[in-house]
């Protein structure tokens, strides 16, 4: 444990901790599409989904506390990392030019925040159904269905998922990076494992408020 | 035939470290075969004869070897060329006409000492923290007596040609010295003779890094794209692997050892 605190009071130890919570992270978030896209074959298969996860009980807390747990670690990583960043460099360029710097890498920190809104209004929406319109605790895939119809919640699912989308494509080479897996060897496949995982996941959720805005999905 | 061109110039002038500063713009007239740091020696030329001033800048070996020189260039590391330094960036890559803004490296662990001069000594701080290996002294070992396997001296020796100018910490948007410093882990690490301190050289260097206020790396790329040596970002993926296996397994702390009861 000491040592892990050790890896934690550097800048390279707090990259290893956001980058091996944004695998946990990532890794959830790909059972949670895959979930999600039921909806498009019958909503009634969510509920069994959601109810055959309601049979762990406790473990569903603990599965929850570890999840909000990596975020914190994401986020406080993230937080130290930023003012390190901004305190490195108290006064700007008059001009710096981006050379390769990709869009999504630079509004890693911007897309994060905006993440971050993203799942508590998802959680008061669908968990709790403080912003649904109708919500009915149980019936899970028609609380969805109906959830979506409201247009600008599912243009706000939509924007949120790009965001998901681009710090996907930023964050999921960066991993490799970062935990020190790079061999020329590879590097080449790294790009395509990283622009597969990010068009499957966050093209899989998009596909769900696109739906229902084109109203495809009733 | 020699074009001369007619360029204008925007300089960041400050007397000295406190000093507030502010951009001056001054005429140049340069010819294309003219390096940038001559431009900016007629430029001096002129001033000084008008009583005033001249330009504070970096420079020495004026061949790219050294590292001495620098300049943000138009919002790049030594100007617009690829892998190559402000010393030996020609004219011939402006146009008569051209406004040209230069800044000093921004960081804040390199502090502007006058104009464009900063103190780049945070990088020797590194260096002294770890960027050596400890060998008896005396007649020179018998050549090829160490084997190296070709692909390890090979990218050993591109780390080692970083010359420590600090241009990837001025394209960083971070000021991050990841770049520089994985250089120098990745030179002597990836050799037989970097071996014994290899552990204890990563850690040193790397906390080094962090004490003297450079930030973090999010993996951007710009440094690699700046580095006058094309220093591959290779190499920071090496840093961390071998600072994470340093850290979780430290040798030096003690926490291996068996306690006695
Ligand atoms: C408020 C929430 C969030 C903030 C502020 C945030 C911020 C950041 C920042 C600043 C980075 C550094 C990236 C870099 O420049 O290299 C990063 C990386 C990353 N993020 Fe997030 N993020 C958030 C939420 C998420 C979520 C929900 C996920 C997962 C779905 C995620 C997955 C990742 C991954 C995999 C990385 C790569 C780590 C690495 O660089 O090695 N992030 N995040
Ligand atoms: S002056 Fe030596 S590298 Fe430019």
């Amino acid at each position: 444990m000491n040592r892990v605190f050790a890896l934690w009071q550097t800048a390279v130890g707090k990259k290893v901790a956001m980058a091996v919570s944004g695998i946990l992270l990532v890794a959830f978030l790909i059972s949670h599409m895959a979930s999600n896209v039921l909806v498009f074959t019958a909503p009634e298969k969510l509920d069994a989904y959601a109810e055959w996860l309601r049979g762990f009980g406790p473990l569903l807390w603990v599965a929850r506390a570890g999840l909000l747990a990596l975020v914190g670690i994401h986020i406080a990583a993230a937080w130290q990392l930023t003012r390190m960043a901004r305190a490195a460099r108290p006064k700007g360029y008059a001009r710096l030019e981006h050379q390769v710097s990709s869009y999504a890498a630079r509004t890693m920190r911007y897309g994060g925040v905006l993440i971050l809104v993203f799942i508590v209004f998802h959680i008061l929406h669908y968990t709790t159904g403080d912003f649904h319109p109708d919500f009915v605790p149980g019936e899970v895939g028609r609380n969805l269905v109906v959830g979506m119809q409201v247009k600008w919640t599912a243009a706000f699912y939509a924007i949120s998922m790009i965001a998901i989308g681009a710090h996907f494509y930023h964050g999921i080479w960066s991993v490799f990076q970062t935990l020190g897996l790079n061999h020329p060897s590879w590097n080449r496949s790294r790009v395509t494992l990283t622009l597969g995982l990010t068009l499957v996941v966050a093209g899989g959720f998009l596909s769900i408020p696109l739906a229902a805005l084109f109203g495809l999905l009733r | 035939m020699s074009e001369t061109m007619n360029l204008t110039l925007k300089v960041w002038r400050q007397a000295g470290p406190d000093a507030p500063g502010e951009f001056r713009s001054y005429p140049a007239v340069a010819n294309e075969h003219m390096s940038f740091l001559e431009m900016l020696d007629v430029v001096n030329e002129g001033l000084t004869e008008q009583g005033d001033d001249p330009i504070a800048f970096d420079h020495d070996c004026r061949e790219g070897i050294c590292g001495t020189c620098s300049l943000m260039i138009n919002g790049t590391p030594h100007g617009p060329k690829r892998a190559v330094t402000t010393c030996q960036l020609h004219m011939r890559s402006f146009k008569d006409g051209d406004e040209i803004l230069i800044e000093p490296w921004r960081a804040n662990a390199f502090p502007v000492v006058r104009d464009l001069v900063v103190d780049r000594a945070a990088f020797d701080r590194i260096i002294q923290a770890g960027g050596f290996i400890s060998a008896p002294t005396g007649s020179s070992p018998d050549g090829n007596a160490i084997q190296i396997p070709k692909d390890d001296a090979e990218r050993s020796m591109d780390a080692a040609a970083c010359i420590g100018c600090g241009a990837c910490v001025a394209a960083c948007p971070n000021a991050s010295a990841m770049l520089f410093t994985a250089a120098k882990v990745a030179h002597l690490g990836l050799l037989p003779q970097g071996q014994p301190e290899r552990e204890r050289r990563v850690l040193s260097m790397v906390h080094a890094m962090d004490e003297e206020g450079f930030g973090g790396c999010t993996n951007f790329g710009e440094c690699q794209e700046a580095c006058p040596k094309e220093i591959s970002i290779d190499n920071i993926a090496l840093l961390n692997r071998d600072f994470v296996r340093a850290t979780l397994g430290d040798r030096e702390s003690g926490v291996r050892r068996t306690a006695v009861m």
